[in-house]
């Protein structure tokens, strides 16, 4: 059967060849990956750049909150409610029939995209936070008094009050993991914290405030020799590094779409089959049945006994076009973009006297928390906003790690491949001129 | 060039360095304004039938705000306060600081003050 139209827009590669596999044929000649990324011609797909704010052009910095969407995931969810609207998997009629289709479509490129092994181990979700709670929620069956949960010093708020809800539940016992200066797990604590009584652990891929690459491959061999799951939050990673969920050997993974390009209100969760086949669901509805008696109700196989009610159709659909569009310029070409980013951007700032990054660690995504010496994160970022800077000021929601470091928050600015050199000029003058007026 | 937003700015930065400082001992937890990024804490005390606001912040414009609300609701019977209009934070170009979801808390820190204002006009009666 030929599919329709719709499907034209998930495929935005009509010259056959992407950009990233120009990109990787350039680099096997001997040029670099990030000469060739042709941003300014990147930029062109984000209808948000040109736009201004308070008079000056927009210089987005709060990637880490949510990421710009492109023309292309734009015109998708156009297409979507203009062509295929329709309620799925009950529907006799072909609208109904192509919505379907496309969702589950979806589903297959969020499968291909992060390697799960079937795609019934990928479940729709509102988002991160959705997730987590839904693992939480199916834990609840699972542990008892006397049980351990470890997490990290480096989690977000969304992460830290599940698991303590959960052992409110349960009587098990949250343990933490404790960080260092440079905004790194201390992985000789982790070892310690490791028991038979480990039943979960929950770490994130990149920490939200400071943009530190966990090592969560240790962190996933360790806990399982243990015998302990394991829960990646993958929300501050998925925009920049692609995960491999079968090689990485994770019981559970979880994303948000509108980190990566793609609409709010929609993520992801995968889990390994046996550990999804082992949870109870997590909220009643439609969808989510087999038989419904008033004596008994079946539950639906994978993934639907965890998709109750009428999904986010659209946001669902949409994700896939976002996966598409980030794949067709390739996770290699970005996050070496990025780099190249974040180096120029540290550098540049630390000729700021006063200035002061946290998180230093070499392994790290392109985000800069600072802050200036003796002045509030509030006004600095106040300040930017005048001149049409967008970063994010505050704890971050991850109140422990400002604690740990003293600080009231930092001024966040977090980088994507649709940035450029000239706008970390402008941050750099920016910082510069909020300094002298606020010193 | 000096723009506009800019003279506004520094003028609030400069009220903030001029603002009377709360007592130390004043600077308790339960002093500080909910609701606000930068923390606000803000102290009451009636002299001669009059309300006296003292305040103070950790972020410098935050500082600035309240001192222009400082300024403007100090010294005055507690009754005036509580009926006090709010417009002159709109002709000041404050406006965009006053809508409910703006984390500076412009809106807390009316709120809290006028509270003051209500628990002093209970306890005179």
């Amino acid at each position: 059967m030929k599919l329709p139209s719709a499907f034209g827009y998930v495929c935005p590669e009509p010259s056959g060849r992407t950009l990233y596999e120009e990109l990787q044929q350039m680099s096997q000649s001997g040029l670099s990956l990030t000469a060739m990324f042709k941003v300014e011609d990147i930029r062109k797909d984000f209808p948000i750049l040109s736009r201004k704010v308070n008079g000056k052009p927009l210089v987005y910095f709060d990637n880490a909150a949510t990421s710009q969407t492109p023309k292309q995931v734009i015109d998708a969810m156009v297409d979507y409610y203009s062509n295929y609207n329709a309620n799925i998997h009950r529907g006799v009629h072909t609208l109904s029939q192509e919505a379907t289709d496309l969702y589950e479509q979806a589903r297959y490129k969020i499968q291909n995209h992060f390697n799960a092994k079937f795609s019934h181990e990928i479940i729709f979700t509102s988002g991160t936070t959705h997730g987590i709670n839904l693992i939480a929620n199916g834990f609840s069956s699972l542990l008892k008094k006397g049980d351990e949960i470890i997490v990290s010093a480096l989690e977000h708020h969304s992460n830290i009050v599940p698991w303590q809800m959960l052992c409110e539940r349960t009587g098990a016992e949250l343990k933490v993991i404790p960080m260092n200066q440079e905004g790194e797990l201390v992985m000789a604590e982790f070892d310690n914290l490791l028991s038979e009584n480990t039943k979960l652990v929950f770490v994130n891929h990149v920490s939200n405030a400071l943009g530190t690459i966990n090592p969560i491959e240790y962190i996933i061999e360790k806990a399982h020799q243990v015998g302990a799951a394991v829960l990646i939050d993958g929300a501050q990673s998925s925009p920049h590094i692609k995960p491999d969920v079968q090689k990485l050997d994770v019981d559970f993974y979880v994303v948000s779409a509108h980190k990566m390009c793609g609409p709010t209100g929609v993520g992801m969760l995968y889990g390994k089959e046996e550990w999804l086949k082992k949870l109870p669901p997590y909220q009643g509805g439609g969808e989510m049945i087999a038989e419904v008696t008033f004596e008994k109700t079946t539950y639906a196989d994978l993934p639907h006994k965890f998709e109750a009610g009428t999904p986010n159709i659209a946001g669902g659909i949409v994700f896939g076009a976002a996966l598409d569009y980030m794949n067709g310029i390739g996770f290699e070409a970005i996050a070496a973009y990025e780099h190249e980013l974040l180096e120029y951007a540290t550098e540049k700032l630390l000729q700021i006297d006063g200035l002061k990054i946290y998180g230093t660690s070499e392994q790290k995504t392109s985000v800069i928390s600072f802050n200036l010496e003796g002045i509030h994160p509030y006004d600095v970022g106040t300040i930017l906003d005048k001149l049409g800077i967008a970063v994010r000021t505050g704890h971050h929601c991850a109140q422990p790690i400002m604690d740990y470091y003293k600080i009231p928050g930092t001024v966040r600015a977090s980088l994507a491949f649709y940035n450029t050199k000239a706008e970390i000029d402008a941050l750099f003058e920016g910082v510069k001129k909020a300094k002298m007026m606020l010193s | 060039m000096f723009e506009d937003w800019e003279e506004r700015y520094q003028y609030m930065i400069d009220l903030g360095k001029d603002l009377p400082l709360i007592d130390d001992q004043y600077k308790t937890d339960s002093n500080i304004i909910k609701g606000c990024q930068s923390k606000v804490w803000v102290h009451a005390e009636m002299e001669d039938g009059k309300l006296i606001f003292t305040a103070d912040s950790d972020a410098i414009i935050t500082k600035g705000i309240i001192a222009i609300l400082v300024r403007s609701f100090s010294n005055q019977p507690p009754k005036d306060i509580i009926h006090a209009e709010t417009d002159f934070i709109d002709q000041i170009g404050l406006k965009e600081h006053l809508s409910p979801t703006r984390a500076n808390g412009l809106v807390s820190m009316v709120k809290q003050l006028k509270m003051y204002a209500v628990a002093y006009q209970t306890q005179m009666k």
